[in-house]
């Protein structure tokens, strides 16, 4: 059955997260993602789940912890500081390799910060976060239709890796209503889950949920055994999007919310007869690397366009490995960059000579 | 020998037959031998799910004979909560310490209490940190000496002893509070049956029980094994009171065991 | 007839067990085991009363009652 509604991105993530098989939602209220936890609120009763509003994001990642390592599929959301929070429990999922989904509607920072939205969390999201070697899978969702798509794409990611994955939104997204489609899933692509703590039964080895490791160099091998996962999931995960780079000379990188603005001045500038193509990753870990390399290797430069100081950018010029310039044109703090100033950056970087 | 002896007494099915790595005299052997005992006599090992903490019970993941999940830092109570609502027909129980569940984990233990969770949690207080080398606890005497109270627990600066059944006593939420002691081996059997009470209410649905027990740190307290459980008697138990303060069969009025 | 076996090798002489026996019959053992310690061990089995209390008491489980 295909439904058309209207919905935010909030509710989206919670309705993708319902459709996509999870039955337990741990989280704390912050803004600007509070209506997820309510509509979990109402929903999780009515397909048999549990919602619990824990006493903190700290115990809500620990519950999320707990019922991922008992086999659930299990998921959690927060804002900016409350990631931050759950960075510790997060890292112990990660070193215990229980499959969780994390959906951050991230917020303006440092610190307590503002309440809207920003991509100021894309080291966090990308490079771990919390300690220890480490990475989640990150999806960056850039329309109301992908927050919802993209939790059964995370649940399926984190269940087949055994590696939490994150859903990194931002406040626009979360608060944005967009017409979507709702189909159902019919296969959910739930794996068994063996190792999972259920007790155990009929005589089976006993199971552990577990991330110390004290002996030897048992921790090496542990590290070892989930770093040889992390380059399969390099090879096999990453996903990006692009439009129009094959004559361009100039190509805007952006994500999530950036993405749409980027998009929206590239085709200004299409009209104004530059060559501008758009770059987005869609994951941003695994990260496209190789395919901004090939589009370095061709002589493309680019622009990178972030709601932050500038954070991506970093891995795009990793990418470019010095072939070409990276420029960066961002508003932070919770400020949005406006179609017309990233147009007026293209057209700047496009009349230079030598260049357009 | 007498060939037509019967054990009365031996190693509990849900206790691994391995060498606990705790100090010589350490009490927490024979606590997690009345769990075992307790998850055998309840014939629930195969459907228990055990939840160790940070400190010196880190690893008793190898030493209970269940699956078991490791804990962050006094997160035992939420991750027991996740488990027992993905397995409402199972049996879970945390076991953590004073440092664990009465000071980086308050607000879970209060919480997950709070909720009447119906999981199990065994608090080990023994007023000291042990693993990280015998710092204060909120469970620290007055003027008791630590590595980081080395003139005496400064009641002016730095608080009183916790009194953690006392305090969870106040919720409306518990099915079952006691404290028992483990100095002496009468005592030692009410611990057991207060364990054996706590699993029996998970079991029958009542909800959240806990079991604070008076335990000892002789490396950490400076002290032989037999000298530490004297002490136990002769200053713990005036400060942290024996007994039943809750149960199903009186919610309200406390009673001894 | 009661009887205790104490596993020496899991003993680690911390003395709990001699302190709980009524009939005072636990003592240390001379000499060590293989991680160094000077296990405990029963001086007149004959009277042993199966009273478990070292048992109880014993943090290692390494004693065994039988009766």
């Amino acid at each position: 059955m295909v439904e058309r509604v209207m919905m935010k991105g909030n509710e989206a993530i919670a309705e993708g997260a319902i459709r996509a098989g999870c039955r337990f939602f741990f989280g704390y209220p912050i803004t600007p993602q509070n209506e997820i936890p309510e509509y979990m609120s109402r929903r999780m009763p009515e397909v048999g789940g549990t919602f619990i509003q824990a006493e903190s994001e700290v115990s809500a990642i620990n519950m999320v912890y707990g019922a991922g390592g008992a086999g659930a599929r299990v998921m959690t959301s927060s804002s900016s500081p409350g990631i931050s929070l759950k960075m510790e429990g997060i890292s112990y999922i990660a070193g215990a390799e229980v499959p969780c989904v994390i959906v951050n509607v991230s917020r303006g920072g440092p610190g307590l910060g503002g309440l809207s939205p920003s991509q100021a969390d894309y080291f966090q999201a990308t490079k771990g976060g919390g300690h220890g070697d480490y990475r989640l899978i990150v999806f960056a969702p850039s329309t109301v239709q992908e927050c919802l798509d993209m939790m059964f794409d995370a649940f399926v990611a984190t269940d087949k890796y055994r590696n939490p994955a994150m859903v990194l939104a931002d406040g626009l997204l979360g608060q944005m209503m967009e017409p979507v489609t709702l189909h159902e899933i019919t296969d959910l692509k739930i794996p068994p889950k063996p190792w999972a703590t259920t007790g155990a039964t009929g005589g089976r080895p006993l199971n552990l949920i577990n991330s110390l490791g004290l002996v030897g160099e048992e921790l090496e091998r542990i590290n070892q055994r989930i770093q040889a996962k992390y380059r399969e999931i390099e090879a096999n995960e990453v996903r990006f999007e692009e439009e129009n780079t094959a004559d361009a000379d100039l190509v805007l990188v952006a994500y999530g919310t950036s993405a749409r603005i980027a998009r929206a001045a590239a085709n200004k500038a299409r009209i104004q007869g530059k060559k501008v193509g758009i770059f987005r990753p869609v994951t941003l870990w695994p990260f496209p690397y190789q395919q901004l390399t090939d589009l370095a290797k061709a002589g493309k430069r680019f622009l990178v366009v972030e709601m932050s100081v500038g954070q991506m950018v970093e891995d795009v010029r990793l990418a470019a490995g010095g072939l070409v310039s990276v420029d960066f044109y961002g508003r932070f703090n919770g400020a949005i960059p406006s179609v017309t100033e990233v147009y007026n950056e293209v057209m700047k970087l496009t009349s230079k000579q030598g260049v357009a | 020998m007498d060939k037509t002896a019967t054990q009365v007494f031996g190693r509990p099915q849900s206790l691994q037959d391995r060498v606990l790595h705790y100090c010589p005299g350490c009490t927490h052997g024979i606590v997690h031998r009345l769990v075992a005992e307790t998850i055998d006599e309840l014939g629930v090992r195969e459907k228990t799910v055990g939840i160790s903490p940070v400190g010196c019970a880190v690893t008793a993941y190898n030493y209970f004979n269940c699956d078991m999940q490791q804990a962050a830092h006094g997160r035992a109570p939420a991750v027991a909560t996740a488990i027992k609502r993905v397995l409402p027909d199972g049996v879970v129980f945390t076991y953590q310490g004073d440092g664990d569940l009465a000071s980086i984990g308050m607000a879970e233990i209060v919480h997950a209490a709070n909720r009447n969770e119906k999981v199990t949690v065994i608090f080990i207080n023994n007023a000291i940190y042990g693993m990280t080398g015998g710092q204060m606890a909120p469970t620290t005497l007055p003027g008791q000496k630590t590595t980081t109270s080395p003139y005496g627990r400064d009641v002016n600066t730095m608080g009183y002893p916790i009194k953690v059944v006392e305090l969870l006593n106040t919720l409306t939420g518990p099915a079952y509070l006691a404290r028992v002691s483990v100095h002496d081996p009468k005592n030692v059997q009410k611990a057991k049956e207060a364990v054996r009470k706590a699993f029996e209410i998970q079991v029958a649905g009542k909800g959240f029980s806990l079991v604070e027990v008076l335990s000892t740190c002789p490396t950490n307290w400076g002290m032989s094994p037999v000298e530490a459980l004297k002490w136990l008697e002769a200053n713990m138990i005036p400060q942290y009171p024996l007994g039943v303060l809750r149960s199903p069969e009186s919610k309200e009025a406390p009673n001894d065991i | 007839m009661a009887r205790v076996d104490f596993n020496v090798e899991r003993c680690k002489g911390c003395e709990l067990c001699i302190s709980a026996c009524p009939k005072k019959i636990i003592r240390l053992s001379e000499g060590f085991n293989s991680k160094g310690y000077r296990p405990a061990e029963v001086i007149d089995q004959a009277q042993c009363i199966g009273c478990a209390f070292c048992a109880r008491m014993c943090p290692d489980v390494v004693i065994e009652v039988y009766k």
